[in-house]
């Protein structure tokens, strides 16, 4: 199939965060102790493709590395093992152009507007900052480019003289966005980017997410905690739970049949409107720490169908009845042990 | 019917501050049965969370209750003198706030903390007052309650900790708990789990819970009454499915049509335009009004009262109009 490759390509990627010993745990194991440094498995051979105007929903609870993964995609952080593609080449060794379409053309939007904006910065100068630096847009007519990024997210011109603490939480999301927009990205990397916004103003923002793609022929990397809001903004979602990938379906499949025990919970037990006076029926447990993660499938702790196999073998991601990819020894033929 | 446990009747809460009045609750009313489980919905800034505190006499200066009744055990608990406010607050009233570290010292373990709510109430033995924490760290479902009652609050995970936070609330089995978002930091399936118990415990020991939250999904699924509140006041009130399905004021519209849920996938959500309005410039009418679609000259001078329309009270002229034609 000669299929151009996708846009972002993530193979076998992993992250790893150590923490070094500090000098008193040096001291104490010359001493005879036996400090070790922490590392946390944060991403585990994370392997997913983001097709050209896709939107992908990367879905987990805390801990599970979602974040991560965001900032893998955007090159905030370098991965330990394994490639980034971009275009189908590893972004490690991009040649400075290409390296430089790649960082802008992947832009992330964060969940905290007031903590990622600079709040002695007018908005005018948070926006206009980045496509002057670069060379996108002449000193001369970064006015007029500020007036049209805010226009684009819904903001009168005159709040370019605003400084951030003057806006609301709605508007400052979208000020986040214009940011984002302003070097003309391909891919936007939204990370939790409604979580912290009131119900009609997370309408309002979403709506806006999807105009924008349609107009600008975005592509999303959607993280959320929240299965409701991926459900309506995603095409196809990856379901994460401690550093791994344990399925990946488009939407319509995933929320119809999903496949792993996990995913299952996970819908079994989101609130909904329609769900009235319900017996809620919770799955046990706790959500383990990355630093020390359960052996064989991390999920079998508290897995209602976790046999002796799953407590061994870390299941890998296979192909699944609904079309797409699941990790699990109970739902594949030959992991019935 | 039995008389309801608690019964809050035009409560006006307002913070006296340099820049104005702010209205944070301006004329609530509610009422909550033996056992039952009120929502009490909003977004930021609609006073939901004031009138909480308002309840649990929990409002410090520049605020103030400025007017109306709080019963609670027969009398009127509204404006009690604090140290009058302390007997019935953690005995009778419990709160559980969103935050557990803001119900826990840090510093102290969680078997002195439990103890000395015990205690402050009741002159039992440490030992009994132990064992009753013991007792109600086991009704929230925390396993080995008798060793873990000897850690301290960072040991526990946010939703045990919020598990101890209910413990706490639980342990003078109050008549009513007030939970201000108490499920909002946690993740789906420990959110469940909390949900669960909240349940079981309303169920079996006849507390009554007013929820406080902005998420309609989690009342849609606890609650049996539900009051959706805005620029603090109720703007509509009912039974969970009439609110849920037929709701008559255009914000409850508004609000459920901008929760994405199944049959609207990939289309547009009914979005409700502009933002929340601020407290201490509220318009003279109807505080929706300015953000409202079908709204009438009416709605901009006079301020609608809550009237019944087909299975709700609304305060709204335009559901009121339709509810009589």
């Amino acid at each position: 199939m000669s299929k151009a490759p996708a846009l972002i390509q993530l193979e076998a990627v992993s992250k790893r965060f150590v923490k070094p010993l500090d000098l008193a745990g040096k001291i104490a194991n010359m001493m005879g102790a036996n400090n070790r440094s922490i590392t946390v498995h944060a991403v585990d051979r994370v392997t997913f493709d983001l097709e050209e105007g896709e939107i992908v929903g990367l879905v987990g609870e805390s801990g599970c590395g979602k974040s991560t993964v965001g900032r893998l995609v955007a090159g905030i952080h370098e991965p330990s093992d394994g490639r980034v593609l971009w275009h189908g080449a590893d972004v490690a060794s991009l040649p400075s152009e290409a390296q430089k379409a790649y960082t802008l053309g992947v832009q992330m939007i964060f969940q905290d507007p007031m903590a990622s904006l600079n709040p002695r910065m007018r908005a005018g100068d948070i926006i206009g900052e980045a496509p002057v630096v670069h060379g996108l847009v002449a000193r001369a007519d970064r006015d007029d480019a500020v007036a049209a990024a805010l226009a684009r997210v819904g903001l009168d011109s005159s709040y370019a003289r605003r400084y951030p603490h003057q806006f609301s939480g709605g508007q400052r999301a979208r000020i986040g966005i214009a940011r984002a927009l302003a070097v003309n990205p391909k891919v936007l990397v939204c990370d939790e980017s409604v979580a912290a916004l009131d119900v009609s103003i997370q309408a309002q923002v979403l709506n806006l997410f999807m105009d924008l793609r349609e107009s600008l022929d975005l592509t999303y990397l959607f993280i959320s905690h929240d299965l409701g809001v991926v459900r309506h903004i995603a095409s196809r979602v990856v379901i994460m739970y401690l550093g791994r990938i344990v399925e990946t379906a488009s939407t319509q499949a995933l929320f119809e049949s999903p496949a792993h025990p996990y995913t299952r919970a996970l819908l079994d037990n989101v609130p909904r409107l329609d769900a009235r006076n319900r017996r809620f029926t919770p799955i046990h447990g706790e959500i383990p720490s990355p630093i020390n993660p359960p052996a064989g499938c991390h999920f079998h702790p508290r897995c209602p169908l976790a046999g002796p196999r799953c407590a061994a073998e870390a299941p890998v991601l296979a192909q699944a009845a609904h079309g797409g990819t699941v990790a699990c020894h109970i739902g594949t033929p030959e992991g019935t042990g | 019917m039995a008389a309801p446990v608690l019964e809050v009747e035009g409560l006006k809460t307002h913070f006296f501050t340099r820049s104005g009045v702010v209205k944070a609750v301006d004329g609530v009313s509610l009422k909550l049965n033996e056992g039952e489980i009120l929502g009490l919905v909003g977004e930021s800034g609609s006073g939901k969370s004031v009138t909480g505190f308002s309840i649990l006499g929990l409002i410090d200066p520049p605020g103030r209750v400025v007017e109306g009744t709080i019963r609670f055990g027969g009398r009127n608990i509204a404006g009690l003198p604090d140290e009058e406010a302390r007997r019935i607050r953690g005995k009778d009233l419990a709160m559980i706030f969103q935050d557990p570290m803001m119900t826990l010292n840090p510093v102290l373990k969680i078997s002195t903390q439990m103890i000395e709510t015990v205690q402050a109430h009741e002159a039992v033995s440490h030992a009994a007052a132990r064992a009753r924490a013991a007792e109600a760290l086991a009704m929230v479902g925390i396993p080995s309650p008798e060793e873990r009652l000897d850690a301290y609050p960072h040991q526990f995970s946010g939703g045990m900790r919020q598990r101890v936070a209910i413990a706490i609330a639980l342990l003078h089995r109050p008549r009513v708990i007030i939970a201000d978002e108490p499920t909002t930091a946690l993740d789906v399936t420990i959110q469940s789990q909390i949900l669960a118990k909240v349940q079981e415990l309303a169920r079996d020991t006849g507390t009554a819970l007013i929820w406080i939250t902005h998420d309609l999904t989690v009342i849609a699924g606890l609650a049996q009454r539900v009051a959706v509140m805005y620029g603090g006041r109720i703007v509509e009130e009912g039974p969970i499915d009439a609110v849920l399905d037929d709701p008559r004021h255009p914000y409850t519209r508004g609000l459920i049509g901008s929760v994405p849920s199944l049959g609207k996938r990939g289309e547009r959500l009914a979005q409700i335009s502009g933002a929340a309005p601020s407290l201490a410039n509220l318009p003279p009418g109807c505080a929706f009004a300015p953000r409202c679609t079908v709204a009438i000259e009416r709605c901009r001078t006079t301020r609608p009262e809550l009237s019944a329309t087909g299975g709700t009270r609304a305060a709204c002229h335009v559901a009121a109009a339709e509810a009589l034609s």
